[in-house]
C-alpha cells in the first residue's frame, strides 16, 4: 500500500511538472490517466520495494554527492588520455567480488561502476562482477572497494 | 565597479556550456582514437555523463522560469539513469558474443571455447 | 555562447557518425548510435533555447525515452541475453 502511494504521487508529480496546465477538466484526465497507469502497474505485478526504493530514499542523497565527486575525478582522467593518446592507456578485465546482500544493493553497485567513465560492468553472475576498465589503476581502486563499502552501507 | 547577480550568473552559464562542449568534442574525438570497442565505450561514456550535465547546468543558469528548469533536471536525471543500463547492455552483448578485449598483458581470461563457439556472430550479417 | 554549444555537439554527433560508418564490429555502431541519441536530445535542448522556445524540451524528454528502448530493443533482437542458461558464467571461475 506504502508503494502504491509513492508511486502515485511520483506519477502525478511528473504528469504536473510535464503539461503544467491546472484547469479542472485537464487534472482530471491526468488522474484518470495516473490511476489507469496504477492499475497497469498493479496488473504486471511491479509495484514493491524494487520499484519503489523508499527504504533507501534518506540515505541516497549523500551517496550521490560522493558518486558526482568520483564522476568528476574520473572524466578528468579519460579526458586527459583522449588527448595524450593511445600510449597513456592500460586497459584491463578483472573480476572482482561484490559484498551486497540484496539484488537491489548490487545493481546499485553495478551501475555506479558502470556510470563512472573509465569502469564498464560487462557482466554480474552471482555475487560477481566482470569490469572493462580503461586504466589498470582504476581496477585497484575497486579492489580496495571504497564504493563496495559505502553502497553496502546504503542498504542496511 | 560592481558585478551584478546577473553578469555572475551569466558567466557562469557560458563557463559551464564551454567545458560541455569541450567534453562532447573529446568524446567524439574518443570515439574515433581508441583501439576497440570497450575502451570507446569509456569515451562515450564522457560525453554522457559530465558532457550532458554541464551542458543541461549551463542551460538551466540560462533561464529563471521554474518549469523548465524542472524539465532540464528531468532531462538529466532521466540521461543519467538510462545510460548506465544502455552501455551495461552493450558491453554484456558484446562480450557474451565473443567479443573480446584488446589487452595490454595478455593473461586473459580462460574464454578461449567459448570464443570458438560463437566467433561467427561477430560480422554483421 | 549557446551558438558555439550547438556547432560543438554538431560536431560531436558527425564524429559518432564517422565511426558508426566506419565501426569494424556491430557493436560500434550500435555504440554510434546510442551516442548519436544521447547527443540529438542535448542538441533539442539547446535549440529551444537558441530559437526561444522552451516547447523542445518536452521532445527531448520523450526521444530520450525512444532511444533508450531502441538501443535495448536492437539489442534482444540480437538474440544476446543469455535467458536460458544465467549461471552458465559462474562455473567457469
Amino acid at each position: 500500500m506504502r508503494h502504491t502511494l509513492t508511486l502515485f504521487l511520483t506519477l502525478a508529480a511528473f504528469w504536473m511538472l510535464n503539461s503544467g496546465h491546472t484547469s479542472v477538466l485537464m487534472l482530471s484526465l491526468g488522474t484518470i490517466s495516473v490511476v489507469f497507469v496504477l492499475y497497469i502497474a498493479h496488473r504486471i505485478d511491479v509495484v514493491d520495494h524494487e520499484s519503489q526504493p523508499i527504504h533507501l530514499s534518506y540515505k541516497l542523497p549523500g551517496y550521490f554527492l560522493w558518486l558526482l565527486k568520483e564522476l568528476l575525478l574520473a572524466n578528468i582522467a579519460v579526458v586527459k588520455s583522449i588527448w595524450l593518446g593511445k600510449n597513456f592507456i592500460s586497459p584491463a578485465f578483472t573480476t572482482i567480488k561484490a559484498t551486497q546482500k540484496t539484488d537491489i544493493g548490487k545493481v546499485i553497485y553495478a551501475n555506479s561502476i558502470t556510470i563512472t567513465p573509465g569502469t564498464v560492468t560487462v557482466d554480474l553472475v552471482g555475487d560477481r562482477l566482470t569490469v572493462h576498465a580503461l586504466f589498470q589503476e582504476n581496477l585497484d581502486i575497486l579492489k580496495a572497494g571504497e564504493m563496495d563499502r559505502r553502497v553496502s552501507r546504503l542498504e542496511n | 565597479m560592481t558585478l551584478d547577480i546577473n553578469t555572475i550568473v551569466e558567466i557562469l552559464s557560458g563557463f559551464c556550456l564551454l567545458i560541455g562542449s569541450f567534453l562532447c568534442i573529446s568524446g567524439g574525438v574518443g570515439i574515433l582514437r581508441f583501439p576497440d570497442f570497450y575502451t570507446r565505450m569509456h569515451a562515450v561514456g564522457v560525453t554522457d555523463t559530465l558532457a550532458a550535465g554541464m551542458i543541461l547546468v549551463g542551460l538551466m543558469l540560462q533561464n529563471p522560469d521554474a518549469l523548465v528548469v524542472i524539465k532540464l533536471l528531468m532531462i538529466l536525471v532521466m540521461t543519467l539513469f538510462i545510460n548506465p543500463t544502455a552501455s551495461h547492455a552493450l558491453a554484456k552483448a558484446a562480450f557474451h558474443n565473443g567479443l573480446m578485449p584488446v589487452l595490454d598483458d595478455t593473461e586473459i581470461l580462460n574464454s578461449k571455447e567459448r570464443n570458438k563457439t560463437t566467433d561467427n556472430d561477430l560480422e554483421p550479417k | 555562447m549557446l551558438i558555439a554549444a550547438t556547432l560543438a555537439v554538431l560536431v560531436a554527433m558527425i564524429l559518432a557518425i564517422i565511426r558508426g560508418i566506419v565501426g569494424p564490429t556491430l557493436y560500434d555502431r550500435i555504440l554510434a548510435v546510442n551516442m548519436f541519441g544521447t547527443k540529438t536530445v542535448l542538441l533539442l535542448s539547446l535549440l529551444g533555447f537558441v530559437m526561444g522556445r522552451p516547447e523542445f524540451l518536452d521532445i527531448a524528454i520523450v526521444y530520450a525515452l525512444i532511444n533508450f528502448i531502441s538501443v535495448v530493443g536492437v539489442l534482444r533482437y540480437s538474440g544476446t541475453f543469455e535467458l536460458k542458461q544465467p549461471s552458465a558464467e559462474s562455473k567457469e571461475e
